[in-house]
């Protein structure tokens, strides 16, 4: 699986849960809580939906290593 | 027959638009059923229905925006073999089925034609009057002086549908005219000869939920006499059972730390039943179930606080999982009638935007409010030693008329032992 396809399913699984939130207005850099306001339930909401879509698990204690859309697919690839 | 009437579904809500009938005449429904959607200034609702029994006739159209209080749709029981109170038992007075374009009597008050076509034409309910006549037999003089305005229902407009339909064309408030038909109904006439409101540009939906939020809170800065009692909570219990907790979980169940303060929440209130009310009318009305409310912000700007129905029932996974789809209901507008009048205690939580204090405004007609800040890594005293603990900064707002601050001292201080118990919630 590449990058790309990491990031357009991660895309996909945030959009699922603020779908109010464009993808175009998604910088891999962006904080996800500070810039796009995603609170712990969204977090937890977009981990559940990465671990249905690619059975990637991520534990409570690396939610900070996946602060960005880019910390994600870095993260995902690696397990994936 | 009962009316199905338009709620209020807010502190400060006026009228609301039917947006979307989800049955037609003839269906039969049960309670709890969602029957309609209608639009309000916190985007649209579902509403549900507290009778059972079938549709009679639906008495607004789609689009049609109406006064709270104002008559959607008339329920019959007749025929389920149950009352009005769900008892069943006697048959229900004055039920008219609607079949096309006639009404059919299928009995209830003893009344003539020429009686009924005159209710129909006056806009009465039958199943409404106390017949004058022999054997309680309800007589034209009885519908008369039913249409004629009474205090006690001078709430509901009176007029036409093709009245009602002229005004929402042309953009006419029905609730300031004057009726000049019988019993002050509304006329096609009046509406025509009455100002149609301005044109102007219309509000965006974020900005009609930010006026209806700001309506509310100076509502309640002007109405309720508040007062504020704090308490720091040490989260170091319930964080370590989460934590160890969420370890054994799937992902799919794991749990938030708000859950615990709302099922917290929910047991305090149960303990100081004085905060578990409402203020209506000029008086306590006590709830006898637990529904905390939940403030939920909306990306696009704008705050929504259903309640979190029962929320002192269920296991924490159950909780989760309803919290869960409230919020995300909340999001996405489509909240139900009874989410959002059943609070009497708001939970609203900034902690996560690193706010260490809230302290909150009282949402209308609950009677309390609890903010929380963020759990912060704080010095703390544990064992005479001073140690690092993440504590949480929670704020009581009370409703003077209701209780004082010893009460709400004494609910904060019960919060603080639940969460210290953080496996007994």
């Amino acid at each position: 699986m590449t990058s790309e396809e990491i990031r357009a399913t991660l895309l996909k699984c945030l959009s699922d849960v603020a779908p109010e939130i464009a993808d175009e207005e998604i910088e891999d850099e962006m904080d996800l809580r500070d810039e796009l306001d995603l609170d712990s339930m969204d977090i937890l909401r977009w981990v559940q939906g990465i671990h249905k879509a690619l059975e990637v698990e991520i534990p409570e204690e690396d939610y900070g290593k996946i602060a960005t859309l880019g910390e994600a697919v870095d993260y995902v690839a690696a397990r994936v | 027959m009962t009316e199905f009437l338009m709620p209020s579904l807010g502190a400060d809500m006026t009228a609301g638009t039917l947006a979307k009938w989800r049955v037609a005449t003839g269906d039969t429904v049960q309670h709890g059923d969602i029957i309609a959607e209608v639009e309000t200034d916190k985007g649209i609702i579902e509403v549900e229905v507290f009778e059972s029994g079938v549709v009679q006739r639906l008495l607004v159209s789609e689009g049609e925006r109406v006064p709270v209080g104002t008559a959607l749709a008339e329920i019959g029981t007749r025929g389920l073999g149950i009352g009005p109170s769900g008892t069943g038992s006697e048959p229900e007075a004055g039920v008219i089925l609607s079949h096309g374009a006639s009404d059919v009597p299928l009995g209830g008050p003893m009344a003539s034609p020429a009686v009924r076509r005159k209710a129909h034409e006056l806009d009465v309910s039958l199943g409404r009057v106390r017949g004058s006549g022999e054997q309680g037999r309800i007589t034209l003089d009885d519908v008369r002086s039913a249409a004629l305005p009474a205090a006690a229902s001078s709430e509901r407009v009176r007029i036409s549908p093709y009245a009602r339909r002229i005004a929402a064309e042309r953009g006419v408030d029905v609730s300031v005219l004057r009726g000049t038909g019988p019993g002050g109904a509304i006329q096609a006439s009046d509406v025509l000869s009455a100002k149609a409101a301005p044109p102007s540009k219309p509000a965006s939906s974020a900005e009609r939920m930010q006026n209806a939020i700001a309506a509310a809170m100076t509502r309640a800065n002007d109405e309720i006499p508040h007062y504020y009692v704090e308490h720091t909570i040490d989260m170091g219990n319930a964080l370590a059972w989460l934590k160890e907790v969420n370890a054994t979980l799937g992902v799919s169940e794991r749990l938030v730390s708000g859950v615990l303060v709302l099922r917290a929440v929910a047991r305090a209130l149960q303990k100081h039943k004085k905060l578990n009310a409402t203020w209506q009318a000029g008086k306590v009305v006590p709830s006898d179930e637990v529904h905390v409310g939940m403030a939920v912000s909306l990306r696009g700007g704008g705050l929504v606080a259903p309640a979190l129905r029962n929320t002192n029932q269920g296991s924490l996974s159950d909780l989760m999982a309803r919290m869960t789809d409230l919020v995300s209901r909340a999001r996405a507008g489509a909240l139900r009638s009874s989410e959002m009048t059943s609070a009497t205690t708001t939970v609203t939580s900034l902690g996560e935007r690193g706010v260490e204090a809230v302290t909150p405004i009282i949402f209308p007609p609950q009677i309390a409010i609890v903010g929380c800040g963020a759990t912060l890594e704080r010095p703390w005293v544990v064992g005479g030693q001073v140690v690092a603990r993440p504590v949480m900064r929670v704020t009581l707002g009370g409703d003077h008329r209701v209780s004082n601050g010893h009460e709400g001292a004494r609910f904060l201080s019960a919060l603080d032992r639940l969460l210290q118990e953080p496996e007994e919630l």
